[in-house]
């Protein structure tokens, strides 16, 4: 491992860890403006978690050590998947710690450190949070995966970084499948990061939450550690989505300046995914919750169209 | 001292441990010598033979013969890499549940401690010897007493009705099992006479009579492992058993089939033809998809975990189906590949599930509760339990960095190869079958995480539960063992595969070592770097180090104040343990999403009710579909011959009578 590497690495999870509120914050601006409402200050989210690690930890009486371990777990499966994921470089030390099919299993385990916690207060709203969050789990983990197989297929390989060159070196035309998995794709990102139209991020105390359901025996610096791990997790699903299907300006050596001068192109990407992301959320209403599976279905159905597509026309022409 | 080979020491090995039974006979009421004595002796004897596997791996096969059984036939013995891979595996999992069973077994619970001694180190002795075993008939035996043995087992608490009909329909499906195995081994002879197994590879089977004998082999160790249809004795019979025998069962004696179908299906019967693989993947999607769905909606602790025993089995199951395809069509490589994720979620089902059925062995003890419905809150008075629970529950959701991941990456990434089968349509559908398995992987999380919640985490149910403890030294002592397999099974997949490579040459001539023994013991890389890689150790690494090192820096630049309060709940005041979810509660999003794969009675509460209640019952399909009409038919049959039976001798002697003077006109010379 090359110092500029190491340093590389750094840079990737600072910009990760920096980036991400802001992110949320610029969702959250552009779905004000799109809704006509008053928007919030872009840097609100800073300012809530500022606030937020100031306060006090307000703990239920019943509340085991694995409700204090869990943030910090989460917090570090998110921020080990945007280390691994290649927003700037595909070159990076930490590349090769886990493939696309790993990657998910990071998401799983963090899914499950936070539905333990949500079931450890023994509240009626954190067990039901907790199923549900299950629930969306198991519909859109094999989607999400079909997903990675139409693009291994593609690619020959599982490692992001190869998909990303190997995408980012074919020559322009369009593929179906790839098509196909980029629809799927958004519809499973938008079920695992609680989104509309499966869950509200802008919601409390209804019964058809899910996210917020399993945090809201969580307070003071707990809080934030969650909320910061919610848009790292926003922000890792947005940089895998644009380094699979938007590869180009990425790049492709552990070269600290090659790395600055990706930066700004990923702000452009990241500014314009989030007002697609406000935008959807603005004109899809929130569903019950059981219709998700038939969302997530859909999802399902089209990865496998991407896959069969890649292997019947793709393949043999 | 030289001279003794390792098959000596592993036979030598399987002698003392039958001693260490007999010598419990001896003094079959002294609890205490029995528990802390001979069971610690057990783990030891186990532990070598662990060892003594571990260090043949690699080398070439050993024979021995044993002088006992029928004139003509002494009972051959072999030991190669297959054998011992499954050797190691039986050894260190049988050396934490012998430490555990030390702790768990009391004055007073079901049969006598010394009887129990002599079935249980009968068991393992069995299980060595049909890992040994090399002809037919030496194979038989020990499978035979196997059967027996975990029987009497499983049916240590025999006063209860339940019980005994558990281990009634064991026995059954068991003997089963055993008959097609029989045949197979038949079928396999071909008539030459010669039940060495060195004598069958020596056939040529015509493709008939060898996809007979590979389909009655399926038959015959799915039933013992538990395949569809052929598993309905496995949630009856594992929570029917003293939980350190459950963990056995589960975690190694499943596996002992898993090992007979791998020896006949890759050694034995020849050149495997590709449909077989197809037959064995669809047995195991099916039953890997049941098991877990089941798994899901059940509300005895021991009979979710046998359930998800059922899932695992469907895994490894569809592994060697595609170890068969890739085999057949001799895509040497990555039907290692394969076969490497099968050798490896043998090793890790048995680490991780033996973990947590001791674990609910604990919580049996501490609440002599087995319902979920009546648990509840556990982590705070059983700690130990709970935190190591915590890993079993990681590895058998799949998840990194621990073991159960290791195996079903491999497996998915031997899928991702499926497109290249030069097979017109295997190789567009096989790789759709992946999605069956993400599918089961992440419905394992939620059985998993079902498990635990309810388990361990929330209320306590009920008020009784507050006088729970922990489980004693022994017992944390077993279950420490299997969790730290666990990790280093989850942890060092590369040198774990460096030792598993010599099992899949000897099958198939090829391995996956040479590869990824070049890109270093904390990578795991099979194919190569760019195709794929996995490195569990940064994975550990990294999240350990981000919580110690996320919660210093939020002391350090903030404050760790901490207030202790009422559960917000937002704001509700109804916060007694009823408002949490119960079992069937969590699992109800399952049940209505697969509505049509469980039977189900279910009473619904109206508003005229004058004492509403709300109940659900889940059975199973085939025991309606398949089962119950076998039952019936062998009954009318039965009905008709009683016919014929009167009961009076003058009739039977009538028919001896009218018998002979057939005889006598047909054989008339």
């Amino acid at each position: 491992m090359s110092v500029g590497g190491f340093l590389g690495q750094l840079f990737a999870i600072a910009l990760a860890l920096v980036l991400a509120p802001l992110l949320t914050g610029w969702v959250n601006q552009c779905r004000a403006w799109l809704q006509n409402r008053s928007a919030p200050p872009l840097l609100q989210p800073y300012y809530m978690l500022h606030k937020l690690f100031r306060k006090d930890v307000v703990l239920a009486r019943n509340a085991s050590p694995l409700f204090r371990f869990a943030p910090f777990a989460v917090f570090g499966c998110m921020l080990l998947a945007c280390a691994i994921i290649p927003s700037l470089s595909t070159d990076l030390p930490l590349a090769p710690a886990a493939d696309t099919l790993a990657l998910v299993g990071v998401f799983g385990l963090a899914r499950i450190f936070i539905s333990l916690a949500a079931m450890d207060v023994g509240t009626a709203f954190g067990s039901l949070g907790g199923r549900r969050e299950m629930l969306v789990g198991f519909l859109a983990e094999p989607a999400l995966l079909m997903v990675i197989f139409t693009l291994a297929l593609i690619s020959q390989s599982t490692s992001v970084a190869t998909i990303v060159e190997t995408l980012a070196h074919r020559e322009i035309v369009i593929y179906p499948s790839l098509a196909f998995a980029g629809i799927a794709f958004t519809f499973v990102s938008l079920a695992e990061n609680a989104r509309v139209p499966v869950d509200n991020p802008a919601t409390h105390l209804e019964l058809t939450m899910i996210h917020e359901a399993m945090i809201l025996e969580y307070s003071g610096r707990h809080l934030a550690l969650i909320e910061w791990a919610a848009s790292l997790k926003l922000y890792a699903y947005s940089c895998l989505g644009l380094a699979l299907f938007f590869p180009w300006g990425i790049a492709e050596r552990d070269n600290f300046l090659a790395m600055i001068a990706a930066a700004p192109l990923l702000l452009i990407k990241l500014g314009i995914g989030g007002c697609l992301l406000a935008a959807i959320e603005t004109v899809n209403a929130k569903m019950r919750i059981f219709r998700a599976p038939e969302f997530l279905g859909t999802a399902f159905l089209l990865a496998v169209l991407g896959l069969l597509v890649r292997l019947l026309l793709e393949v043999r022409a | 001292m030289s001279s003794l080979l390792a098959i000596d020491f592993l036979l030598i090995a399987a002698c003392l441990w039958l001693a260490v039974g007999l010598w419990g006979l001896a003094a079959p009421r002294n609890t205490r010598f029995i528990a802390k004595g001979l069971f610690p002796l057990g783990a030891l004897i186990g532990l070598g033979v662990g060892v003594t596997a571990l260090d043949f791996l690699g080398q070439s096969a050993e024979t021995a013969i044993l002088v006992i059984g029928l004139p003509t036939l002494p009972f051959h013995l072999r030991l190669d890499n297959l054998t011992a891979v499954f050797a190691l595996l039986l050894g260190f999992a049988s050396v934490g549940i012998s430490i555990y069973a030390a702790g768990y077994f009391r004055k007073g619970e079901g049969a006598a401690p010394g009887l129990m001694c002599l079935q249980y180190h009968a068991f393992l002795t069995s299980m060595l010897m049909v890992l040994l075993a090399d002809d037919a008939y030496a194979f038989m035996v020990a499978w035979e007493v196997m059967a027996l043995s975990s029987f009497f087992l499983v049916t240590t608490d025999h006063r209860h009705e339940a019980i005994r009909s558990a281990g009634y329909l064991y026995l059954l499906i068991a003997h089963v099992g055993a008959i097609a195995i029989l045949l197979a081994f038949g079928v396999m002879t071909s008539g030459s006479g010669d039940y060495t197994f060195a004598g069958m590879r020596a056939q040529e089977l015509p493709p008939f009579w060898a996809s007979a004998a590979f389909l009655l082999a399926l038959v015959g160790f799915g039933a013992k492992a538990g395949l569809v249809p052929v598993h309905v004795w496995l949630p009856e019979a594992h929570p029917a058993a003293p939980s350190p025998v459950s963990a056995m069962m589960s975690g190694v004696m499943l596996k002992t089939a898993i090992y007979g179908l791998l020896r006949v299906s890759f050694d034995l019967v020849g050149t495997p033809l590709w449909w077989w693989g197809v037959v064995a993947m669809a047995v195991g999607l099916v039953t890997a998809l049941f098991g877990v769905l089941y798994a899901t909606v059940q509300s005895d602790m021991k009979r979710l975990l046998a359930y998800s025993s059922i899932e695992n089995i469907g895994l490894l199951a569809v592994g060697i189906g595609l170890a068969l395809i890739f085999h057949s069509f001799g895509m040497e490589t990555l039907a290692a590949l394969a076969m490497t994720a099968v050798l490896y979620h043998c090793l890790a089902h048995a680490g991780f599930k033996s973990l947590l059925f001791l674990c609910t062995g604990s919580v049996l003890h501490a609440t002599r509760e087995r319902s979920l419905g009546k648990l509840g809150g556990l982590i705070h008075r059983m700690p130990w339990v709970a935190w190591l629970a915590l890993v079993g529950i990681i590895a058998g959701a799949g998840l990194p960095p621990l073991s159960g991941f290791v195996s079903e990456w491999l497996l998915l990434q031997a899928f991702l190869f499926s497109p290249g089968l030069p097979h017109s349509w295997l190789n567009m559908v096989v790789p759709v079958a992946a999605a069956v398995i993400a599918l089961v992987a992440a419905l394992a999380g939620f059985a998993m995480v079902k498990f635990y919640g309810i388990i361990f985490l929330g209320q306590m149910r009920e008020p009784a539960l507050k006088d729970a403890h922990d489980a004693g030294p022994w017992e944390r002592g077993g279950l420490s063992w299997l969790t730290l397999l666990t990790l280093l099974l989850g942890v060092m997949p590369s040198t774990v595969i460096g030792l598993l490579d010599a099992a899949t040459r000897q099958l198939l001539g090829t391995g996956l070592a040479a590869r990824v023994r070049e890109s270093g013991w904390w990578m795991l890389a099979p194919i190569s770097e760019d195709r794929a890689s996995y490195q569990p150790l940064i994975f550990l690494v990294t999240i350990v180090a981000s919580v110690l090192l996320g919660r210093w820096l939020v002391r350090r630049l903030y404050h760790g104040r901490i207030r202790r309060s009422r559960a917000w709940d937002c704001g509700f005041f109804f916060e007694g343990p009823r408002a949490q979810d119960t079992a069937e509660g969590f699992s109800q999003p399952i049940r209505r999403i697969f509505e049509p794969v469980f039977r189900m009675a279910r009473h619904f509460p109206t508003a005229r009710d004058d004492q509403p209640y709300y109940s659900v019952k889940v059975e199973d399909h085939f025991w309606h579909w398949l089962y119950l009409p076998v039952a019936r038919l062998a009954e009318r049959i039965s009905g008709l011959i009683v016919r014929v039976q009167g009961g009076r001798i003058a009739v039977y002697l009538m028919y001896s009578f009218l018998t002979l003077i057939v005889l006598l006109l047909v054989a008339r010379p």
